[in-house]
């Protein structure tokens, strides 16, 4: 190289030892972990063991792909992800659209809302896992008051997952009913004037006017609860450990079972590296599908 | 009535940890305690290992907002402010690290701390102890600087004046100078916005603590939480006092700058 290229300005210089010890952290961190995730993924790799990897080639995708525990992973982290968006998205623009006139108690109310997602995973995993008990719960008490009998949230193969459902849109909604709310505070009046003084009834101005409009905001909410659902770890490790049978044991969940519980790194990082293309996919699908919806 | 479906896990949980324990099984349930007791939180501060995990929590937290302070700002500030050579590419690959999952890094961060070099007695080549596994500095390893502080560090000089480094530099002042004593200064909104992301990142993070540590001594609030329900299931009082004490701080920094929060989170909350 020529020393005359390298010879930067005073402010070029300065602004490099500004940013140096964060780009040195974030490839340490952040870029070499994953290209080392990628190597461990094709070796066997014991915790225990403190000698080199050793190289295996494809065989942890080989082993993962075909294994009936992977496969069943892979199917819950799905309908997890997938039930936890669409009730999301229905009930948090259902209430958005009730709340459209409460701007008084609006600020107010929007604390409120807040709250679940501000408040540690940990606690509030512990305030639902008695909510759900079988014996005392406040939900099986309510049910009992209705003349239905107790339900096994937790402890039962059809109501485990729908249990982690229902606390994770508990946490969610709120905070998505305040993103609508400002994009419907964003669309201009005179657009829903005009649409009414051509008499479009109210199914059809939510139809053909709000929803194309929320469009974009309705991706982003799409896009976050992927990447969030996806990673979901403390709630299910508190409330279920991934039982009972595996049935709320997510791919998430399954590489810290893979890592730490039966020590193998190299297979645990090659489903990590399937999770990460699986997130990367479906951000990305419902990105080109949000942007195809705008042309 | 949203309000107060939404509310009224955390309320219970609020009451809960002031009712007698008979009161919490009652039936039919009651929300509000009979008489108020603060037996459980005496048994959560005396009769367990609680004040050692919030004092580990709480020392990795700052740990996490001073590191993320003193790295975030000045490399936000020199990627909005500074003409560097190729700051642009070196931002997008910066803003590309948010879209690696965590579940990616872990088990390689977990690797290095714990073969960390001629640290918990390992060797120069990182073989032979425990690294940084239960150390301070092992539990705070991930969030030191974290991608979206930098994110928004640069956002916040962007939209700052550019007058002001200019005028700054025509009196002659060292790019550090303006940077301390003429940006700084205007930039408290976003010192509180970092400070805050950061504390609440540490506070509450699970999956990297339940892997770095496991001695008791070294637990955070939040795993201690976890390990206390399962070996003291019934304990149903002392476990919503445990559950209040470790959401304070954050409800509370929530409640205070509610308008930083709200905008820190609506800028990506992916992370």
């Amino acid at each position: 190289m020529n020393r005359g290229r390298l010879k930067l300005s005073a402010p070029a210089r300065a602004g490099l030892l500004f940013i140096l010890p964060a780009l040195v952290y974030i490839v340490l961190t952040q870029l070499l972990p994953v290209i080392y995730a990628l190597y461990v993924s094709f070796t066997d790799y014991s915790p225990l063991n403190r000698g080199a990897p050793k190289w295996v080639g494809l065989q942890n995708y080989r082993a993962m792909i075909f294994s009936r525990e992977f496969q069943n992973a892979l199917w819950v982290t799905l309908r997890f992800s997938a039930a936890v968006i669409v009730l999301n998205v229905v009930i948090s623009l259902a209430l958005a659209l009730l709340l459209e006139g409460a701007s008084r108690v609006l600020r107010w109310l929007q604390v409120v809302l807040f709250l679940p997602i501000v408040t540690s995973v940990a606690a509030v995993s512990v305030v639902w896992l008695l909510l759900y008990d079988r014996d005392f719960g406040l939900l099986n008490q309510v049910l009992n008051v209705f003349g239905l009998s107790n339900v096994g949230w937790l402890n039962t193969v059809a109501w485990a997952l729908p249990s982690l459902v229902i606390m994770r849109v508990w946490r969610g909604a709120g905070w998505n009913t305040v993103i609508y709310r400002a994009a419907l505070q964003g669309i201009p009046r005179e657009v829903i004037e005009a649409a009414k003084v051509d008499g479009a009834s109210a199914l059809q101005l939510f139809r053909q006017i709000l929803l194309p409009l929320l469009r974009p905001i309705t991706a982003y909410i799409v896009i976050v609860g992927f990447i969030s659902t996806l990673q979901t770890f403390a709630e299910i490790y508190i409330l279920t450990s991934g039982g009972p049978l595996g049935s709320t044991t997510t791919v998430g969940f399954l590489i810290y079972r893979q890592a730490f519980e039966y020590g193998q790194l190299g297979l645990a990082c090659a489903t990590s590296f399937v999770l990460f293309i699986v997130i990367f996919a479906l951000s990305f699908g419902s990105f080109a599908l949000a942007r195809k919806g705008m042309t | 009535m949203t309000a107060a479906l939404v509310s009224i896990p955390l309320l219970w949980m609020v009451m809960s940890s002031v009712k007698p324990f008979s009161d919490i099984f009652a039936w039919p349930p009651r929300l509000f305690p009979s008489s108020v007791t603060f037996e459980h939180y005496a048994r959560v501060l005396e009769g367990t290992n609680f004040p050692r995990y919030f004092l580990n929590s709480t020392i990795v937290a700052v740990v996490v907002v001073v590191s993320n302070l003193l790295v975030a700002l000045p490399c936000g500030y020199a990627f909005a402010r500074l003409p560097i050579p190729g700051k642009d590419a070196a931002f997008l690959v910066v803003l590309g690290t948010m879209m690696i999952p965590s579940h990616v890094t872990t088990i390689p961060l977990f690797i290095l701390a714990r073969n960390f070099p001629l640290i918990g007695g390992n060797d120069i080549m990182g073989a032979g102890g425990t690294g940084l596994l239960n150390t301070y500095f092992g539990i705070a390893l991930p969030h030191l600087v974290l991608t979206f502080t930098v994110f928004l560090a640069r956002q916040f000089f962007l939209d700052l004046p550019a007058e002001i480094r200019d005028s700054g530099r025509i009196d002659g002042a060292s790019e550090m100078r303006v940077f301390t004593s003429l940006s700084l200064p205007i930039s408290l909104p976003i010192v509180a916005t970092i400070a805050i992301f950061s504390f609440v990142t540490a506070w509450d993070d699970f999956f990297w603590p339940l892997v770095v540590t496991t001695t008791d001594r070294m637990r955070t609030a939040q795993i201690g939480l976890s390990v206390f329900r399962s070996q003291f299931s019934s304990e149903w009082g002392a476990l919503f006092a445990a559950s209040v004490l470790i959401v304070l701080p954050v409800v509370l920094v929530f409640l205070f700058n509610q308008r930083l929060f709200i905008r820190g989170l609506a800028t990506g909350a992916t992370k």
